[in-house]
């Protein structure tokens, strides 16, 4: 009964059934970097991945909860996180990395070689 | 399917509605900012011999964490450091700020049964979980009738 009270509430609410997790992203001239904040996720439970041109970013919480535990007071009401981003041409997903750290998760992609701006030394004529 | 992380009883109900209610009218924040919401985020749950605290903070150093019980209430306080290059760095734009940063400071007011001798803190995964004992006589004894 309960299970299926949440559920029509979802559907009426049409709330999405995983949490957003904030972010931070920051560009320089070789890539971007993102951290995402995922907290309760273990590195087993974390996918990070690229298709086409988005990044998905997917984890499942897996915190130690004693049996019979009744909730009084809850802030964080789903055990999963996920949020997708469009990635721009000029970033290389093949040139991806991840570290994840005390429920923090780093992401850096460099830009493809040709998209990295450089510098045209002028010379004096 | 469960999608609760959670298990609900009749108490996070209300606390939800009350919390709608929050969302909708913006009613009367207390002193110290707003009950709900802020960093870490916080779930608070009991069982039989315990009361389980699980802050969710990510991205600190467990060294940095003060955890205090006194005088029924429970204090959780620290400060994050921002992962963000300093604004005045021109090599960096910043696209996106969302993650919280600077000092923080939560507070639960903790029920008289409980044992503030009895607490126990671990950080995992980024999430801090407090868990406090019942004191023994406050536990629920069934009595034999004869």
């Amino acid at each position: 009964m309960e299970n299926r009270d949440t559920v029509s509430r979802e559907a009426q609410t049409a709330q999405p059934l995983a949490l957003v997790p904030p972010v931070d992203v920051v560009e320089d001239e070789k890539g971007i970097t993102l951290a995402a904040d995922l907290p309760g996720v273990p590195k087993d439970k974390l996918s990070v991945h690229v298709e086409g041109e988005t990044l998905v970013i997917e984890g499942e919480m897996g915190l130690e909860m004693p049996r019979d535990l009744e909730a009084t007071h809850v802030e964080v009401s789903r055990p999963r996180y996920r949020r997708v981003f469009s990635l721009s041409r000029e970033l290389d997903p093949g040139r991806l990395t991840a570290e994840l750290k005390n429920g923090v998760l780093k992401v850096r992609i460099e830009k493809a070689a040709h998209a990295v701006p450089r510098r045209i030394e002028v010379r004096a004529g | 399917m469960d999608f609760s992380l959670f298990p609900r009883d009749l108490f996070a109900e209300v606390d939800r509605l009350q919390r709608q209610m929050q969302q909708a009218f913006e009613l009367s924040p207390s002193i110290r900012g707003f009950a709900r919401g802020g960093f870490p985020a916080l779930n608070v749950a009991g069982t039989p011999d315990s009361v389980e605290v699980y802050a969710f903070a990510p991205g600190l150093d467990p060294e940095q964490i003060h955890v205090q019980v006194e005088k029924g209430v429970l204090s959780i306080s620290g400060e994050r450091q921002s992962d963000l290059p300093p604004e005045d760095d021109e090599r960096w734009s910043v696209h996106v700020s969302e993650r919280y940063s600077g000092r923080f400071h939560r507070v639960v007011t903790l029920a008289d049964d409980l044992d503030a001798t009895e607490v126990q803190a671990r950080y995992r995964d980024g999430v801090l979980h407090i868990s406090i004992k019942r004191r023994e006589a406050a536990k629920p004894r069934r009595i034999t009738v004869n």
